[in-house]
């Protein structure tokens, strides 16, 4: 079972451990990201998401290729949510599943490394004082948050 | 004369005011050659001084060549997760 989507409508992490979960497996790891309040000193009220649909979904194939390769991880599901986003919403949840604790846990967090790294998905934060801005990680050294 | 489209997103779309622009391609045309034309475009100016770019929804080098049948997108800092 591997599956990517990007989706517009809420993720549902309880439904994404269902689909992986199956007896030969004794480990489930779940990342979920979700829109935090506060982002380097300025207090968001939301957050507007966007996506190149066609090569992030292509992208997030091949992270899953790799992930595959490196962990032996084959039951392995992200959503990533786009459109407005309110605080506390999840924007991301990575299940991988796997006969033991360590490849799961491993897989999820190369997973989600990878994707902040390459699948082209942005954000435009928008601030409770009205004014929006693009997150720009490759401008100055910011905290990593989901 | 062949003509290759830009698909635009994000900050990038809004430097350039459009979603999309559409160039001349000349046979043997690479990623930085196509790079030098969009930085003569207005509002262009501002764009990092090597925007990644993909080609065919994968990053590429800035030697590839382009084709007229290329779907070619530059790509601003990406921020999911």
């Amino acid at each position: 079972m591997r599956r990517v989507s990007i989706l517009t409508g809420e993720i549902d992490p309880a439904s994404l451990i269902n689909e992986v979960s199956s007896p030969q497996y004794g480990a489930i790891s779940l990342f979920v990201g979700t829109v935090r309040e506060v982002n380097e000193g300025r207090s968001v009220s939301a957050i507007e998401y966007s996506a190149y649909k066609s090569m992030a979904t292509a992208e997030l194939q091949r992270i899953l290729d790799e992930a595959e390769g490196r962990f032996e991880v084959s039951a392995l599901v992200v959503e990533h949510r786009i459109g407005l986003l309110g605080l506390g919403d999840v924007s991301i949840a990575i299940v991988a599943a796997h006969p033991h604790r360590a490849p799961a846990l491993d897989c999820t967090r190369y997973v989600i490394e990878e994707i902040k790294k390459r699948v082209p998905i942005w954000k435009k934060e928008h601030y409770t004082d009205g004014t929006r801005e693009w997150v720009d990680p490759t401008r100055a050294a910011q905290p990593s948050g989901a | 004369m062949a003509t290759v489209t830009v698909q635009l997103f994000a900050s990038y779309a809004e430097l350039l005011g459009a979603p999309a622009v559409e160039l001349p391609l000349t046979p043997g045309t690479t990623v930085k050659d196509l790079l030098y034309r969009i930085r003569a475009l207005p509002g262009a100016s501002s764009l990092p001084s090597a925007p990644r770019v993909a080609v065919n929804r994968s990053f590429a080098a800035s030697d590839q060549l382009i084709e007229p049948s290329d779907e070619i997108a530059l790509i601003p800092p990406v921020a999911g997760g």
